[in-house]
């Protein structure tokens, strides 16, 4: 008798250990999938009040007509190498939303940087306003997601990178799914690994799909132009063009 | 196992609960804050960079 007894108290507890690991599991997917999102986004409020200099860019009805940061001839000043997960741009992305502005970082390492400090750039890629590639990856899901709607971007679509002193302007020129381990899509001239160079080009990677490990979303842009934020905004963010 | 536990929480019944309440929370803290991010990395469901 004692021993069904202790068989049952047995039974009883490995059944409570199991709802607990099961509870845990959910815990574990509640975290993932919500609470990394409400860590990382109340990071970057924070990042980007630190920075300093990236203010809200104001409504189009807001800006002054002198306001437009008018495009600027010649080579764009070069922005300067960045430390370990320094952040040093930030990229605006009207399609992604009203006021949608995130960090870019050094480094594409996921504790250091995309995990926590948002979009990361491609070390050994070119840095805004160089010839070649300007090479970011973001989250699409989960720890803030800043590439959550990268599939919605469509050619012509405005990519503008904002540093303290001048704004680059991008457009978007095509998308595409690829295997992680293509690397010609960050290639200084995408998609043709060893050719020089000629134009600035953005690109974008993220995963893809939703959720797993087996493809990369991809986008490229190239650069339309330059201008200094002082003197105000680009047109495009003004609701001009 | 849990039940156990409820009889050898000391009090009565209202101070129990609260225990109880408390210990949840800071069980669940403690993973959130700790355990979860150190796990995730073993359990990678999503990768957004290209490379070897």
């Amino acid at each position: 008798m004692s021993a069904r007894r202790a068989a049952a108290a047995a039974t009883g507890v490995l059944g409570e250990l199991l709802i607990t690991a099961g509870v845990v599991l959910g815990l574990f997917v509640v975290w993932q999938l919500w609470w990394t999102d409400v860590v990382a986004e109340r990071a970057q409020v924070q990042i980007i009040e630190d920075l300093g200099w990236a203010t809200p860019v104001p409504a189009p009805s807001e800006v002054p007509d002198d306001g437009i940061a008018d495009p600027q001839p010649g080579d764009p000043p070069v922005v300067a190498a960045p430390g370990p997960s320094e952040t040093f741009a930030t990229m605006i992305v009207p399609r992604f939303g009203d006021g949608w502005e995130r960090t870019v970082s050094e480094g594409v390492t996921r504790s250091g940087t995309l995990d926590e400090l948002g979009i990361g750039w491609y070390p050994h890629s070119a840095l805004p306003g160089e010839l070649g590639n300007f090479a970011v990856a973001g989250h699409r899901v989960t720890f803030g997601k800043p590439f959550n709607q990268i599939a919605e971007l469509v050619e012509g679509d405005l990519i503008v990178v904002r540093t303290p002193e001048v704004w680059y302007v991008y457009r978007v020129t095509e998308h595409l799914v690829v295997l992680p381990q293509q690397v010609e899509v960050v290639a200084p001239v995408p998609g043709e690994i060893g050719a020089e160079p000629t134009q600035r080009y953005i690109t974008l990677t993220s995963c893809h799909p939703m959720f797993s490990l087996r493809e990369r979303y991809v986008v490229h842009g190239v650069m339309e132009y330059w201008a200094w934020t002082a003197d105000g905004i680009p047109a495009e963010l003004a609701g001009g063009a | 196992m849990y039940g156990w536990i409820w009889r050898h929480l000391p009090g009565p019944t209202w101070v129990r609960a609260v225990t109880s309440v408390v210990v949840c929370a800071v069980v669940v803290g403690v993973l959130f804050t700790w355990v979860f991010p150190a796990v995730a990395p073993l359990i990678p469901f999503n990768q957004l960079t290209v490379g070897e």
